[in-house]
């Protein structure tokens, strides 16, 4: 299956005429500053508002507190990263189902809250994922396969969080927001005016952590975007389980401002998140970003959404398809030809091909790896350990030998 | 720096020059903590240190265990070395998730290419009559995780050099300072090269039998040695210093010695750090002991109230009474 063939099923969806609440256009006033949204608006939407710049049906519509004004090839741009995420997600479900993978985290559904983000960071900003963003590490410049080692089972993080500014995945949910609270703390010590981010669910905001990372971001008034990608489900449960009230006005009970955007559309993520990192930047300390969005897919390849969640719900959300409306917009507006469309059809192949040759010849590590990087400056019981483990391993070498395995490390 | 004698130096005073050293020394090491600023902390081992290198480097934090470690790493992150205290052993509950699943792996997990120079001090074990959760020792629950290094300063000196050296080091380091001898007093050679973080120290030579303790029990054991001369035996006194890692060859060497080795922590001694000594010191001095290696420790109940402390704890006759029984076999 292609991403594009993804969008046309899409398109079949949406017109059907269904407008779900979330398609609402609706603007949410950044707390800071003064809206006269609502008025001009009229009748009062039934859902929280949430920042929009883009319907479901591609048509642009506009905020009074979130512009943006892009070129077409930046627009092209912002296309081309979620169709390549995606793809590069459903080659990693499918490595998964090959077996070359243990297990896969898809964000299916989530490219626009994860590029639009992603494409409104600087090189200097600092992002703190838990394990679902793919699309934010590759806005980072992220390897696609380097992500792949931890799922395959050949590494625990596996690679340098300082090459792209992009720290490992965090899968202990909701411990890297104070993480990246510490680092902003340490920007502001620096004199620097980079931001960073911190990417959690739904889910981790219930963690104490990330109340506490708030209390910490606002105390220190931290350049930190806490970046909450409300994909309705942690797991089985669904967001009431885990908050009383939208989740971006808990940031009000900390100090700070919050603001929904909706979450499928990448052109007001990008607006949002920019608007966010120059609030960090410039000095006015955390804001909180809930991208409202939905996982398509499974929470893992090990889950299976079936038993907790109905199918008509996940039909509603495809008529909101980030991909998809961004596409119709582009066609409708005459920004993208066909050429363009059949070349990234054809890039989207090759990464696909370039991935499953990565993960299939990705070596499994050699066996003293297990003692290696466990201490900076050793440990004495580390290397007791290493050397009676190697002796051990040692005295098969005649077996192996004779079993025609010898030299692979043992 | 200049070659220096401080005197005489409580064990709480040693680790404040040592702070104040350390934050002197690099622009990078910050101490953070609850109460850490103008109070000077709740034992005054930060005293002064606010005022003499400001907000930004003695930090004051809110009162919240996993956020005070938590913002550490991502401080440490970013390339400082930030030293955190905890105000009570008890309290570092709160923080074991961050120290144990993100702290200690965090090199592992970058393959190397992160270092995480944090040092952890808590205040630890019992005998000032505290309330509740003020005198608990919980060494062992740190010293079983990999990636963790757990140091406890027995004297005023080793206070002040074991806590630069921790500073000093690329891993995580946590720190248990004894709070019952805060105030004992001894010498601090600033100018002396100290020995390695990790080394053990005979504290006291002995040829009958091995005492090995660290932190708060060595003065006990020194105590119970120098009260078992008087009955005409010589016990060595080995401070381990370090419980992880622990120096095996030096309690080895001894133990090769005397034959007979008792280990003392004010830790319950099920699963504690003696019975990781015991089972070491088997495997490498079968055929030099004299008799099974004991131990003397907390029982397996909750530290009791204040008003019990002095029964639960070792002491000088429960360590006697451990020593009568292995020169007994």
């Amino acid at each position: 299956m292609t991403v594009e063939s993804t969008a046309a099923r899409g398109t079949s969806r949406s017109s059907s005429g269904k407008r779900t609440a979330a398609a609402k256009t609706a603007a949410k006033k950044a707390p800071a500053k003064k809206s006269a949204s609502r008025a001009k608006r009229g009748s009062a939407p039934a859902q929280p508002e949430l920042v929009q710049l883009l319907t479901p049906e591609g048509e642009r519509v506009e905020h009074p507190d979130y512009a943006i004004d892009l070129k077409p090839e930046e627009l092209r741009g912002l296309y081309r990263d979620m169709v390549l995420t995606r793809r590069f997600d459903s080659e990693a479900t499918s490595l998964q189902r090959q077996g070359e993978l243990g297990l896969w985290a898809s964000l299916l559904g989530q490219e626009a809250a994860q590029i639009g983000s992603g494409r409104a960071l600087r090189d200097d900003d600092y992002v703190f994922p838990t394990y679902r963003e793919h699309g934010v590490a590759w806005c980072k410049g992220v390897d696609p396969a380097n992500l792949l080692g931890m799922f395959r089972g050949v590494n625990n993080g596996g690679w340098d969080p300082n090459s792209n500014n992009f720290h490992l995945y965090t899968i202990v949910i909701g411990s890297q927001a104070l993480h990246a609270t510490g680092y902003a703390m340490g920007v502001t010590k620096d004199g620097a005016d980079s931001a960073v981010v911190a990417y959690f669910g739904d889910g981790a905001s219930s963690q104490g952590d990330v109340a506490e990372a708030f209390t910490f971001a606002a105390v220190y008034n931290a350049p930190v975007v806490f970046f909450c990608q409300n994909n309705q489900w942690a797991i089985s449960e669904p967001t009431e389980k885990q908050s009383r009230v939208p989740i971006y006005q808990r940031a009000a009970g900390f100090g700070f401002p919050g603001v929904r955007v909706d979450g499928n559309d990448v052109l007001a993520v990008l607006a949002v998140t920019r608007a966010a990192l120059e609030h960090a930047r410039s000095g006015q300390g955390p804001m909180l970003v809930e991208a409202f969005t939905y996982r398509m897919g499974a929470h893992t390849t090990s889950d299976d959404p079936t038993r907790y969640r109905a199918d008509d719900e996940r039909v509603a959300w495809e008529a909101k398809d980030p991909i998809l409306r961004l596409r119709t917009y582009l066609e409708n507006e005459g920004l993208a030809d066909e050429a363009f469309f059949a070349g990234l059809e054809k890039e989207s192949e090759e990464l696909g091909v370039s991935v499953r040759e990565k993960i299939r010849t990705m070596p499994d590590p050699d066996t003293m790896a297990i003692f290696e990087n466990v201490y900076a400056d050793g440990h004495a019981l580390i290397d007791e350990e290493r050397a009676q483990f190697a002796e051990y391993l040692a005295s098969f070498a005649d077996a192996d030998e004779t079993a025609g395995t010898a030299g692979r490390g043992h | 720096m200049a070659a220096k004698s401080s005197g005489q130096l409580p064990v709480a005073k040693a680790i404040n020059e040592s702070l104040r050293a350390s934050l002197e020394a690099d622009p990078k090491v910050l101490v953070m903590g609850e109460d850490v600023g103008k109070l000077g902390g709740v034992f005054r081992v930060t005293d002064g240190l606010q005022k003499d290198f400001g907000e930004d480097r003695v930090i004051d934090t809110p009162l919240a265990e996993s956020g005070i470690v938590g913002t550490a790493i991502g401080l440490a992150l970013r390339g400082y070395r930030p030293v955190v205290e905890i105000q009570f052993d008890g309290f570092v509950f709160p923080a074991y998730d961050q120290i144990v699943t993100q702290l200690a792996k965090m090199h592992a997990r970058a393959l190397g290419k992160v270092k995480m120079p944090v040092v952890i001090r808590i205040p630890y074990g019992g005998g000032i009559g505290a309330v509740e959760h003020h005198s608990e020792s919980p060494e062992a629950l740190f010293a079983h995780v990999a990636g963790l290094k757990c140091v406890s300063p027995s004297n005023a000196n080793d206070a002040y050099w074991m806590m630069r050296q921790a500073i000093e080091s690329d891993d995580p380091v946590i720190f248990f300072e004894p709070k019952r001898r805060y105030w004992d007093k001894g010498v601090v050679d600033t100018s002396a090269i100290p020995a390695p973080l990790h080394e053990a120290h005979v504290a006291r030579p002995g040829t009958d039998l091995t005492l090995a303790a660290y932190g708060p029990m060595v003065k006990t054991c020194l105590e119970a040695a120098a009260a078992a001369e008087e009955e005409g035996r010589s016990l060595e006194v080995v401070d381990l210093r370090s419980m992880s890692p622990i120096d095996f060859d030096t309690v080895q060497r001894s133990v090769e010695k005397t034959g007979r080795l008792v280990v003392v922590h004010e830790a319950p001694v099920f699963y504690g750090s003696g019975a990781e000594i015991a089972a070491r010191i088997t495997e490498r001095c079968f055929y030099h002991l004299e008799s099974p290696v004991l131990r003397v420790g907390g029982f397996h109940a909750p530290y009791p109230p204040a008003r019990l402390e002095e029964e639960y704890l070792p002491g000088l006759d429960r360590v006697l009474d451990a020593v009568d029984r292995s020169l007994a076999y």
